[in-house]
């Protein structure tokens, strides 16, 4: 047993060396992969990287990494106690490795000792030697802990009782997650022990370590434990620095470089590449995707959503069922708090298979377009709606509008459903087709009815014209005075389809319009948290049944606000509602306004 | 005496009130309008003989003038009891009570709404009908588009709310095919030079006559059959509906201009049936329709000891079945009404 003597300033035991092994090859490791990943970008996106390194954005990373890798704000918002659960390990982590380092630099008068210094600290600290406020940090250093332990505690109780936590469901764990959730479990209480043994031998520590410390020396040998318990602290903290690039708490280190990333301005693309492999790593699988998923809470699926699917990624498991087993709705992207482009992830695992060629839809005329300044094309899905077309037919003559019905008599689909599958070639082909049409109509804006369309339109088309969803179209013509309308005796609540606005962050335009023509009656699901109608076409895997029982639960939960009618801005969202919602009807926004 | 009550005074209510008084036994038939009939009071012609659907009403009617049968039109059950005796007690919305020691429930089938199918346009195009319009302007020997002209060109498209998850709708609606060709015929005989078109995805020609029926469409009628769905419709400035449906033998997408446009529109489960089976605690099938004890040999029985099912309260029936559905109930209620 070593004695604490001031032994001119060379700290050093062996205990020491598991812990300083396990940092060593873990920074490595992280250099290594982080060099690989970033190369694999494409050379556009590294060049945001070299701009946005010495800017502004830097400055920004730094704040949202404070707020959200250590306080954990985004999880706060959607479950404080979860938040709460996720701050005292991260946040008390860091306190806990900032103040200890403080500490043994004011002790030390040197900003330079090795970094097991402060971590090991207690053991190397002789407790009669006082420093300038040494009972300060003392105290501080055992209220952190303190702090730590209650997190622990929490995470415990999750892991076994998840509704404590508004959890319907917590993340599945194998084997290998749980042998690194026990070593993380089991730093801090060790760490506690040690400095409490250490503080019950030579007297040192404050209210936590140094009260433990007096009752276990009441019954415990401490001669002979405080020693191992450091070793075994030391060999803690070096097995879970090794195990944790394998683990999900690789989501640590990573979720801080995805923020910088992020805020220089790097996208996710079509192709799955470094930087999603950077997204899917930084997924700390809290699970809060499990309760947002609609597959889960109408249809019990429950090995589809991000959280599984990544982990699958990660474990290079098969995942080709998960891949396409999702309606893309993105209620999970929405309140993932760490902000990964979930959807893009995963269509970019869809395989683009389809063997399409120009001369596929050869068949298809190309229509003639008569010009016009505004080129509406209604979609297909809107020509299985037709009383959505005659109310858009409607509201542009009221409002004399100089249009041309493009889609009128021919027309081909958008090409995002094929897109949405994963067949990007394929639907460039019919992208093309379309491209030729709205080019002839020489318009300046382009009105569409569906959303789905509206997304393509705008993301993938690149056109240099205006495209309006047409609730932003009718927005427009109302603020302009060129279109005036009456407010119907009619109580509604509003179905933001997917597509727009999660989708395209359509939000203000649709509840502006539906608030002048009805009374709008507010809702748990308004915005960007609406419901996903069940009619997606994202998803190939479920059947027919577990679509309807999704249709029919998003209808009874608007139905429990008693509205007149349900309304929404989606031709493929008004049939799926409609086909369960037998009692209250559903239209589409466009249809109140020429009614109104 | 031993009494029973049916409630639903359609063609299976009629007929098995028939029959159980023939049998000495007392009926009140409890019938919502203010006529017995149902349905048949809205068909003109009936498959495959022509017969009219008014003269097989009036023999229905006829046989309900019985001393043995109570009838109460206009009267709606209200919430049903079985006491501990194991009578009914009905108390009907004039306030009377009726107690009988077994329930017939004949409630019947709703027609398809046909506005559910948007693509097809009903409520929105004027030239867009649904069969039983249809059977309405056969009543008045009329066919005319809205405008007053006579149509050059109709289209008769088959299983509108049948077989079609898009409406969760699985069952087959049974008669909808030789309710088509009945009317294609009976278009032709009013509408010599009109073309006639059917748009099936299957002719189920499953009833004795009915496959002659439709060959003889097709042979002596010239009503020509297109095998492929109903896309999708969209009306032009004249009013003419451009439809586009595959034809699926061919393999091509095809494109047509109709005049006008009758939907075979599907049988579901009545909301009596529904009120019935809520009121009762009686099964009903995935399709919403009654579901039988057993298939085969006890198709006229119910979950509910004592209570009975005849008619397209159990599934789509055409007439022949219903009526003999009805006689079958009476003598499982006969037998039920024996052992107790």
């Amino acid at each position: 047993m070593q004695q604490y003597e001031y032994t001119n300033k060379i700290y050093y035991d062996h205990f020491v060396l598991p812990f300083t092994i396990g940092l060593v090859v873990l920074l490595g490791y992280l250099c290594v992969k982080y060099y690989k990943w970033i190369k694999s970008f494409p050379k556009e996106e590294r060049k945001k990287i070299r701009k946005g390194l010495f800017s502004f954005k830097t400055i920004r990373s730094g704040w949202e990494i404070f707020r959200e890798s250590l306080l954990h704000h985004n999880i706060f918002k959607t479950n404080p106690m979860l938040g709460y659960m996720h701050m005292t390990f991260a946040f008390g982590w860091f306190l806990l490795i900032v103040v200890g380092k403080i500490e043994s630099m004011v002790y030390h008068t040197s900003a330079f000792n090795p970094p097991y210094f402060a971590i090991f600290f207690r053991y190397f600290h002789p407790a009669k030697e006082t420093f300038p406020h040494s009972e300060f940090f003392a105290f501080l250093m055992d209220l952190i802990l303190t702090f730590l332990l209650i997190g622990i505690l929490l995470a415990v109780t999750k892991r076994f009782c998840s509704r404590i936590f508004g959890m319907k469901k917590t993340t599945k764990q194998r084997a290998y997650d749980l042998l690194i959730l026990t070593v993380l479990w089991l730093i801090f209480p060790v760490r506690f022990l040690a400095e409490s043994f250490t503080s019950g031998l030579n007297g040192g520590g404050s209210f936590l370590t140094h009260n433990a410390g007096n009752f276990f020396s009441g019954f415990l040998p401490l001669e002979s434990l405080s020693y191992p318990a450091w070793w075994l602290y030391s060999s803690l903290l070096g097995l879970f620095f090794l195990l944790l690039p394998f683990s999900r708490y690789m989501h640590i280190p990573t979720e801080m470089v995805y923020i910088f990333l992020k805020n220089w301005g790097v996208k996710q693309g079509k192709e799955y590449n470094g930087f999603s492999e950077i997204q899917v790593n930084s997924c700390s699988r809290c699970g809060i995707c499990i309760n947002t998923c609609q597959l889960n809470t109408s249809c019990n699926i429950n090995d589809t959503q991000p959280v599984y699917f990544f982990r699958r990624l990660r474990n290079h498991e098969e995942y080709a069922q998960q891949a396409e087993d999702c309606l893309m709705c993105g209620r999970c992207e929405n309140s993932c708090p760490v902000g990964i482009n979930l959807n893009a992830i995963r269509q970019s695992k869809r395989p683009d298979i389809l063997r399409v060629t120009k001369d596929t839809y050869a068949y298809v005329p190309q229509p003639e377009v008569k010009p016009a300044k505004v080129a509406y094309f209604a979609g297909c899905m809107s020509h299985l709606t037709p009383g959505i077309i005659k109310s858009m037919l409607q509201i542009f003559e009221k409002t004399k509008a100089d249009y041309t019905f493009i889609d009128e008599k021919a027309g081909v689909c958008c090409g995002r459903p094929l897109a949405l599958s994963g067949n990007w070639k394929a639907a460039q082909v019919v992208m093309d087709k379309n491209l030729q049409m709205i080019d002839a109509s020489q318009a300046d804006i382009l009105v569409t009815s569906c959303p789905i369309c509206y997304k393509t339109f705008k993301e993938d088309y690149l056109l240099n014209i205006k495209v309006m969803h047409h609730t932003e179209y009718i927005d427009m013509l109302i603020r302009e005075g060129k279109l005036k309308v009456n407010a119907l005796d009619l109580k509604t609540v509003f179905h933001n389809p997917c597509e727009l606005g999660r989708g395209c962050g359509v939000v203000e335009a649709p509840e502006s319009v539906l608030k002048q023509v009805s009374q709008k009656i507010p809702t748990v699901y308004d915005g960007k948290k609406s419901l996903c109608c069940g009619g997606s076409l994202a998803n190939t895997v479920i059947d027919a049944t577990q679509k309807t029982k999704i249709s029919s639960d998003t209808v009874k939960a608007y139905a429990a606000y008693q509205p007149d009618i349900i309304v929404t801005a989606c031709p493929l969202c008004k049939k799926t509602l409609g086909k369960t919602s037998l009692e209250i009807p559903v239209k589409d926004i466009a249809e109140l306004v020429a009614e109104a | 005496m031993a009494k029973v009550i049916i409630i639903g005074g359609g063609p299976a209510g009629c007929e098995a009130a028939h029959q159980l008084a023939n049998q000495g036994i007392d009926v009140e038939l409890v019938e919502k309008n203010n006529e017995t009939g149902g349905n048949l009071n809205n068909w003109y012609q009936l498959f495959p003989d022509r017969k009219s659907a008014k003269d097989l009403n009036d023999i229905l009617k006829q046989n309900l003038n019985h001393p043995k049968i109570q009838l109460h039109l206009g009267m709606e059950p209200r919430k049903i009891e079985k006491n501990k005796e194991g009578k009914f007690l009905v108390p009907l919305s004039d306030g009377s009570l009726l107690e009988g020691d077994s329930l017939l429930i004949s409630t019947g089938f709703k027609i398809f709404d046909a506005r559910r199918k948007e693509e097809y346009g009903y409520g929105i195009y004027e030239n867009v009908i649904t069969s039983v319009e249809l059977e309405n302007m056969f009543y008045n020997h009329s066919i005319q588009m809205v405008n007053g002209n006579t149509p050059k060109r109709i289209g008769i498209i088959h299983c509108v709310g049948s077989r079609d998850e898009k409406v969760c709708n699985y069952h087959c609606s049974k008669l909808c095919c030789i309710t088509g060709v009945k009317q294609a015929i009976e278009l032709r005989e009013l509408l010599p030079d009109t073309e006639i078109f059917c748009f099936y995805m299957d002719m189920r020609m499953f009833g004795p006559g009915y496959e002659e029926m439709y060959r003889e469409a097709q042979e002596k009628y010239n009503i020509k059959f297109v095998r492929g769905r109903l896309s999708e419709a969209a009306e032009n400035l004249n009013k003419q509906l451009q439809i586009k449906v595959e034809d699926t033998l061919v393999g091509k997408p095809l494109r047509m201009t109709l005049d006008m446009m009758i939907l075979l529109v599907g049988m579901e489960s009545s909301e009596g049936s529904r009120q019935m089976a809520d009121t009762l605690g009686l099964n009903l099938a995935p399709n919403g329709f009654i579901k039988s004890q057993d298939p085969h040999y006890r198709n006229n029985n119910t979950n509910v000891e004592g209570v009975f099912v005849a008619g397209c309260g159990s599934a789509p029936m055409n007439l022949t079945d219903t009526l003999a559905d009805a006689r079958s109930a009476a003598m499982s209620i006969m037998e039920y009404i024996k052992r107790i």
